[in-house]
């Protein structure tokens, strides 16, 4: 269904390194990524902590320069954009961060939070067309207009978070970087900004990355998922497709991991991951998940696994076949 | 001594920045509840709590109206003569005595006030401008930039800060321009400090990223989210500032290369009374008095409103 | 007498007030905890719900101007409440021991992870030689599973990812065998790899030496996965408390019931999530009556007014509504 869809951004090996304190020594944070995210959708990116999600994510929108390969949105290369041409396309992307309490600047009000964009790039001629726009904003994701005065500390985490994507969205853009949007608030508060950023995706028709470790949170949200470990795509599947059946052993464990809301289905049968994430500065040969996985075979550490196309999907495991049968 | 303090602060502001994250966690259930207000409202917590910043603060509000009314207040001129009636002592009609050319001691700690003042503040305010703007570029821009005027700073910071001020007197001669720049240029590097690792650390959070994200540009990232937040340090460090270039003054006056006569400064009073300290101890401890209670207060002011403004330095 | 020991800590009407000078925010308002021997005991709430802050005036670490303004809190039948700082040190640390959510707050990062263990054991127990607890804390070490044990001893605690530091600092709680283990947030901040074997380390440790645990979290998650039985806590108060299942299969209060709701599963795939309105109310102005009747989709008159308290709906289950209220109740206090 989605190959009709037209390509909204596509990345094809993009590396992203960074360099650590001693000389000789890289982080790899983002080992070749090939990628494409479809325009309507919802593309989640999943990993633990320190598996180069966040990265990627910057990286696709130009907040981060690529260390190698061609990023391009709607048939234009950015990759290799500077900060000035990239300018007139920054409006089309942006995002939403993580920690509300620390992504709006304490010393302004909310309309001008809301506003900033609008003066960055002159959408509105005068002050007041600026503040009606931003009152407008503030009601499409519910925050009350009288409050346009006051300070981001007076607002709970649920209502921060919604300043942020109200900002985010002050442009009109096509895609939206989400960088874990939810994962620093409360459930019940969760529940509400997932339901606002769906309506807002159907009523501005946005496309947004997003990127998150909860694999519940991602199986709301989400339209396909793309999970990552170690800079490395594993597996980029249909969300119906991923939880029925997940194809790489990487992403069978995420999914065994997930505490269920349920205490009938306790796991002490489940399957459980040993061991820690390897040093993004030394990658393991190969396979960069073999050191973790239980079905690592010589191949695996000689020769690292593509991302090959199994069905609908894509996987990048030499057994995939074999493990999952 | 109030050197030494100073220096401690400078560092506790400095590393600040990366304490504030830690801060912020201990605050959450505080600010659940309201419970965090805008600067006036500090200020006047400041004053129920530390009564000796409140003290100081009236204090320098008195010395500050005294000098701007010193020809109203002050009962004789600044520089006015009354040989006959030189050396007194301290009585209803000379509160402080009077100098060896029977100049009235008051009236001259009054006209006094308003150089140490004026070099108090003055230089200050031109060592913040020029700190605020290199510690912000080497901050934000980083690479070279930050190298080069780092590196600047810490030759400044090593030379003693005294003998740096006598050597550009020297150079220049001695007048009150002169001394004003001398000043500012003792000072400038201690606030490029405090302002780069703030806006390091600022630089890294996520609303300075976010501005980045919707394309604000490099300056008015500056500008208006970096600086901004820098500015409960910067009264806390200006109030520190103040009082260093009134001993910096003093002591040039003193060694006669800042204020010339017959302009008063407390500087020199002090240096044109040293010859009569034993006979007439009043006319040195009149103008050595007021530069300890400017400086005091001054001190005691930064100490309380650095624990009132600056959210980072809060223990608990 | 302590073999007969039903209930290892009884926490009785807890009152821990922060007197701010906007007016007194009642952090913790009435609480009743008990955990009995060998339990995992789950408190749930959302954040600002007073649940780290019972958690604190356990372990007498409420901070200015937090102050405990009334109540016991009963561990081994002696009264917490009132002791003086050396006393309560002796038993916190000892006997009852915390982890926190942030691992790397609670490490010296300038020393050595071993030693910092080693030096717990020799506070409390002076008869025992360096070498000796250095060969107890490798034990321990094992025990919660750190993999080369020896070698990480003299490891600085940024070398070690942050589910070892969770070890780390798991094993640092256990080595002088409390009775009662505080655990605020344990695994909020690892990976859910990570965290449930974290979880499943936490359970096995209370097979083998029987200590008991109290997990504050905010993850209906990791309750289901571990606790025996539940409170659940909202604005200072327990609004429900039940065994695990009866919790997740028979909800009686209408928050709990929320926050369940309000859980993305696998599984369903809905088109909107429920969500409770509104914001949790500011503690410094909590509505007269029920403390949930501002977000309540069943709230009534009588709900604006009084305040319900804790009924029996169900064996062993206990809920804090109007609703509830044909079953017996407890009386006030």
């Amino acid at each position: 269904m989605s190959k009709e869809k037209e390509i909204l951004l596509r990345a094809e090996g993009v590396y992203k390194e960074f360099p650590t304190a001693k000389k000789d020594q890289k982080v790899h944070a983002v080992n070749g990524v090939n990628l494409a995210i479809y325009q309507g959708e919802t593309l989640a990116l999943v990993g633990e902590s320190g598996c180069g999600k966040s990265t990627l994510g910057r990286t696709l929108i130009h907040m981060l320069p690529v260390t190698d390969g061609v990023i391009t949105f709607h048939d234009q290369e950015i990759s290799s954009m500077d900060e000035k041409t990239f300018r007139p396309l920054r409006p089309k992307m942006q995002m939403i961060f993580q920690d509300p309490y620390a992504s709006l600047d304490p010393r302004m009000t909310v309309r001008d939070i809301i506003a900033e964009p609008l003066e960055t790039y002159h959408v509105c001629k005068s002050r007041e067309e600026t503040t009606e726009r931003v009152l407008q904003l503030m009601k499409a994701v519910g925050v009350p207009a009288e409050f346009q005065n006051r300070y981001p500390h007076q607002f709970s985490g649920g209502q921060r978070q919604r300043i942020g994507i109200a900002r985010a969205i002050a442009l009109q853009p096509e895609l939206i970087v989400c960088d874990e949007p939810v994962s620093a608030l409360d459930v019940s508060v969760q529940s509400q900004v997932l339901n606002l950023l769906k309506d807002l995706q159907k009523e501005y028709g946005l496309t947004y990355l997003f990127i998150g470790h909860d694999l519940s949170v991602i199986n709301f949200i989400a339209d396909r998922i793309c999970v990552m470990f170690l800079g490395n795509i594993c597996e980029i599947a249909s969300k119906e497709e991923l939880y029925a059946k997940p194809l790489h052993p990487y992403t069978e464990f995420l999914m065994d991991a997930i505490p269920k809301a349920d205490p009938h289905l306790r796991g002490e049968h489940r399957k459980m991951l040993t061991g820690e994430i390897p040093s993004p500065v030394n990658v393991p040969s190969g396979c960069c998940f073999r050191t973790r996985c239980p079905y690592a075979t010589e191949l695996c550490a000689k020769q690292k696994p593509e991302l090959k196309k199994v069905g609908g999907r894509y996987v990048a495991c030499h057994h995939a076949e074999a493990v999952t049968a | 001594m109030t050197f030494h303090k100073k220096k401690e602060i400078i560092e506790s502001l400095e590393k600040g920045g990366i304490a504030a994250k830690k801060a912020e966690n201990t605050q959450e259930l505080l600010s659940q509840v309201g419970e965090k207000d805008g600067i006036l409202e500090k200020l006047a917590r400041m004053c129920r709590q530390n009564k000796l910043a409140a003290i100081s603060a009236l204090v320098i509000l008195l010395i500050i109206l005294a000098s701007v009314f010193a020809p109203v207040i002050a009962p004789y001129g600044e520089a006015e003569q009354d040989v006959i009636n030189r050396l007194q002592a301290p009585s209803l009609i000379h509160p402080f005595g009077t100098d060896e050319l029977g100049r009235d001691v008051f009236s001259r700690i009054l006209y006094g006030s308003r150089v140490s003042l004026v070099i108090g503040i003055l230089p200050s305010v031109l060592a913040l401008v020029i700190g605020i703007i290199l510690g912000l570029l080497a901050g934000y821009l980083g690479g070279k930039t930050d190298v080069i005027i780092m590196r600047i700073a810490d030759i400044m910071l090593s030379i003693p800060s005294l003998l740096l001020a006598m050597v550009i007197m020297y150079t220049l001669g001695s007048s009150t321009i002169n001394l004003f720049l001398a000043l500012s240029m003792i000072n400038w590097a201690s606030v490029a400090r405090v302002v780069r690792s703030q806006t390091l650390s600022l630089k890294e959070s996520e609303y300075v990223e976010a501005a980045r994200s919707i394309g604000v540009s490099k300056w008015k990232i500056m500008m208006r989210h970096i600086l901004p937040n820098c500015i409960p340090s910067l009264i806390v460090l200006f109030t520190l500032e103040v009082p260093s270039s009134i001993l910096s003054e003093s002591s040039l006056s003193f060694l006669g290369i800042g204020v010339q006569p017959p302009a008063a400064s407390w500087g020199l009073m002090v240096n044109q009374a040293k010859q009569f300290l034993f006979t007439q101890p009043w006319l040195c401890l009149a103008p050595c008095i007021s530069i300890m209670v400017v400086v005091l207060a001054f001190n005691f002011l930064g100490d309380g409103l650095r624990d009132v403004l600056d959210p980072y330095m809060k223990n608990g | 007498m302590m073999g007969e020991e039903q209930n290892v800590l009884e926490i009785k009407d807890l009152k821990s007030y922060f007197f701010t000078e906007k007016g007194v925010a009642k952090a913790v308002d009435g609480v009743n905890i008990t955990i009995p021997k060998g339990k995992i005991i789950g408190l749930v709430g959302e954040s600002g719900c007073g649940k780290s802050m019972t958690a604190r005036s356990i372990m007498g670490l409420l901070k200015y101007p937090g102050k405990i303004a009334g109540g016991h809190i009963l561990f081994e039948g002696k009264d917490l409440v009132g002791l003086s700082e050396r006393e309560l040190r002796k038993i916190c640390g000892n006997d009852i021991s915390m982890i926190f959510q942030e691992p790397m707050t609670s490490l010296n990062p300038v020393l050595k992870v071993g030693h910092q263990v080693r030096e717990t054991l020799l506070v409390h127990d002076h008869t025992i030689g360096k070498d000796e607890a250095r060969k107890k804390v490798i034990e321990m070490f094992q025990k919660v599973g750190i993999p080369e044990a020896e070698k990480r001893y003299d490891s600085y605690p940024h070398e070690l990812s942050g589910g070892l530091r969770q070890r780390v600092m798991i094993a640092m709680a256990m080595i002088c065998k409390p009775h009662l283990l505080i655990a605020d947030e344990p695994t909020t901040a690892l990976d859910v790899t990570i965290e449930a074997q974290i979880l499943r380390l936490m359970k096995q440790l209370r097979d083998e030496t029987g200590t008991s645990v109290l997990i504050i979290t905010h993850n209906l998650g990791v309750v289901a996965e571990i606790c025996d039985y539940v409170y659940v806590m909202y604005a200072g108060k327990i609004v429900e408390q039940a065994p695990t299942c009866e919790l997740f299969d028979h909800t009686a209060h209408p928050y709990t019931q929320g926050l369940m709701a309000s859980i993305p599963r696998i599984g369903r795939n809905p088109e909107r999530l429920h969500t409770i309105p509104g914001v949790v109310p500011n503690l410094l102005h909590l509505p007269q009556g029920c403390t949930f009747c501002t977000r309540c989709e069943f709230a009534e008159e009588q709900c604006r007014q009084e305040k319900p308290k804790l009924c029996q709906v169900g064996e062993e289950h206990w809920s804090a509504c109007f609703r509830n209220e044909d079953g017996f109740c407890l009386s006030e206090g």
